[in-house]
C-alpha cells in the first residue's frame, strides 16, 4: 500500500493522526506529514479509517510500492 | 409528493431523535423541509451523502446569500451572518483557518491534557463538597469549557459569568436576546482585542496579535470577529455534550460499566456518544452556489440546503445497529463535527474536555446516578445545540 497527503487541502482535523500516529504526524502549523509513504501491512486498516475520515479529503491511498 | 415535513422538531428525550425525524428519515437520503418562516430548504439525512455534498464544490457558507436558510428567528441577526470562518467560503476561509490551525491541532490540542485534568479534578471537587443532590449543568458542563476556553484565549476568567450567560443567549435566546447578546459579546471582545493590541498576553489572542495583527494580515476588527466565533463555538457545544453524554451514560448502565477501570476505552466510548447523542442536530447550513447533483435530486443554485446529523449518525445504512448505543464499537464514526473544509476547529480539543470529564466524574463517583427521571430533565434547543438547563444527580 502506498499512502500520500495533500497539505495545501489540509485542514488540520487530526484525524489521520488519531487513526495511527506512526504513519501521520501533523507539523508545527498542524499540517498532516506522512511519515512513511509505504505503510506496514498490521498499518493498513488504519490508514484505509484515516483516508475515509480525513474532511477535507486530503488522503490518498491506492495499491503497490508508489503512486499519488 | 406529501407536504415537506417541518424542521427542527424539538427532542423529548435529550439523547434521541424527536419522534417526528423517523419520518424525515425514511424519506431521506434528501428530501425538502419546511422551516419556521415557511420557506424550504433541502435537507440530506444519508450519510453517505452528507459527506458527498459537504465536500461539493457548489455548496457555500455565505449568509449574506438572499436564498440563505433561516432555520431559527436569532439566525436572522446581521452578527450571525458574518460570523469569521463560519459564514466565509474559501479563499478567505482558508486562510482564516491556517492562522489557528497550528493552535488547535491534535498535537497543539495533547499539550493541554495536563492542564485540563487539574481544571477538571477542580470542578469535581466542588461536586463532591457540595454534596448529592448536585446539579452538574452549573458545577460542570458550563464552567468546563469556558475556563478552558478562556484560558486558551488568554481571556480573563473574571468575567466567565459574563460569557457564559451572553453565549448561551445567543445560541439559544429569543432573536430579540440573541441580538442584544451578539453585541454585547462584540462590544467587550472588542474592548478586550484593543488591549492585547496594546498589551498582547500568552494566549492564543496575544498570540494571533503578534503572529497576524503586527504583521499586517489582519486587524482589529477581524480578530474581533474570529475572537467571538470562538468563544461562542466553544461553549455551547462542549457543554451541551458533556451533560448529555453524562445522561446518555447514566440512562445506559450496562454500558457506563464498561468504561470501569478501562481508561483504553474512553477514546472509543466518545466517539460513539458523540455519534449517538448528535448535540448539533443540524451540522450545516448552506446555499447552493452552482447547481448540485444528489442521490438523484438537483438542488439548484440559490436554493438552501441543511444537513441533519441526528439523522446521518444513526442512518443504517452505514452504522450497523444504527440506534444502538455500543461504546466498544471499534468503527464509530459520526457527522457530529460536520465533514469538508468547515469541519469543527475545536473538535480535538472537546474530545479531550469529554474524555478527561468523564473519566474524573465516573471514578470519583463511582455510584453516581440522576436524581430526577429524564424525562422531566428540561431541554431546549431545536434545530441547534440541544442543551438540558438542569442535570440534578446523586451519589
Amino acid at each position: 500500500m502506498w499512502v500520500s497527503a495533500d497539505r495545501e487541502r489540509c485542514i488540520s482535523g487530526g484525524r489521520c493522526m488519531a487513526a495511527t500516529s506512526e504513519v501521520f504526524d501533523q507539523d508545527e502549523d498542524g499540517i498532516v506529514v506522512v511519515l512513511t509513504s509505504n505503510p506496514a501491512p498490521e498499518q493498513e486498516d488504519r490508514v484505509r479509517k484515516a483516508a475515509y475520515l480525513c474532511p477535507s479529503r486530503a488522503i490518498r491511498i491506492g495499491d503497490g510500492p508508489a503512486g499519488g | 409528493m406529501t407536504e415537506a415535513p417541518p424542521y427542527p422538531q424539538k427532542r423529548t428525550c435529550p439523547y434521541e431523535p424527536p419522534a417526528g425525524y423517523r419520518e424525515i428519515g425514511e424519506r431521506g437520503p434528501v428530501l425538502k423541509v419546511t422551516l419556521f418562516d415557511g420557506r424550504e430548504a433541502w435537507m440530506v439525512t444519508g450519510y453517505r451523502e452528507s459527506r458527498e455534498i459537504l465536500t461539493h464544490p457548489n455548496l457555500s457558507s455565505q449568509r449574506t446569500h438572499p436564498g440563505f436558510p433561516i432555520v431559527a428567528p436569532r439566525f436572522r441577526s446581521q452578527i450571525a451572518r458574518t460570523l469569521a470562518l463560519i459564514a466565509m467560503d474559501p479563499p478567505v476561509h482558508d486562510v482564516y483557518r491556517r492562522y489557528l490551525n497550528p493552535h488547535f491541532s491534535l498535537k497543539a490540542v495533547r499539550r493541554m491534557r495536563p492542564e485540563i485534568e487539574r481544571i477538571v479534578a477542580g470542578f469535581v471537587d466542588r461536586i463532591v463538597e457540595h454534596g448529592p443532590p448536585a446539579d452538574l449543568v452549573p458545577l460542570l458542563a458550563v464552567p468546563l469549557p469556558s475556563l478552558v476556553i478562556c484560558r486558551h484565549l488568554g481571556v480573563p476568567y473574571d468575567d466567565h459569568d459574563f460569557f457564559q450567560d451572553a453565549s448561551g443567549k445567543v445560541m439559544l435566546g429569543t432573536e430579540e436576546e440573541s441580538a442584544t447578546a451578539a453585541q454585547d459579546l462584540f462590544d467587550y471582545i472588542d474592548r478586550l482585542v484593543a488591549e492585547q493590541i496594546k498589551n498582547p498576553s500568552d494566549g492564543l489572542l496575544g498570540t494571533l496579535v503578534r503572529e497576524r495583527v503586527v504583521t499586517g494580515d489582519i486587524g482589529h476588527d477581524e480578530l474581533v470577529s474570529i475572537a467571538l466565533v470562538l468563544l461562542i463555538a466553544a461553549h455551547e457545544t462542549t457543554s451541551s455534550s458533556l451533560a448529555l453524554g453524562v445522561i446518555t451514560l447514566l440512562e445506559h448502565p450496562e454500558q457506563l460499566a464498561l468504561l470501569h477501570g478501562e481508561p483504553d476505552r474512553l477514546p472509543g466510548a466518545v466517539e460513539e456518544l458523540l455519534r449517538y447523542i448528535a448535540t448539533t442536530d443540524l451540522v450545516a447550513t448552506r446555499v447552493a452556489k452552482g447547481d448540485i447533483e444528489i442521490a438523484g435530486h438537483l438542488i439548484r443554485e440559490g436554493e438552501g440546503v441543511l444537513v441533519s446529523g441526528t439523522l446521518a449518525n444513526r442512518d443504517a445504512a452505514v452504522h450497523r445497529r444504527a440506534d444502538e448505543l455500543d461504546l466498544l464499537r471499534e468503527d464509530s464514526h459520526h457527522l457530529t463535527f460536520g465533514f469538508g473544509i468547515h469541519q469543527c476547529l475545536g473538535q480535538n480539543l472537546a474530545r479531550l474536555e469529554l474524555e478527561v470529564a468523564f473519566k474524573e466524574l465516573f471514578g470519583r463517583l463511582p455510584g453516581i446516578r440522576l436524581a430526577a427521571p429524564v424525562g422531566e430533565l428540561p431541554i431546549l434547543g431545536a434545530g441547534t445545540v440541544q442543551r438540558v438547563l438542569e442535570l440534578p444527580v446523586e451519589w
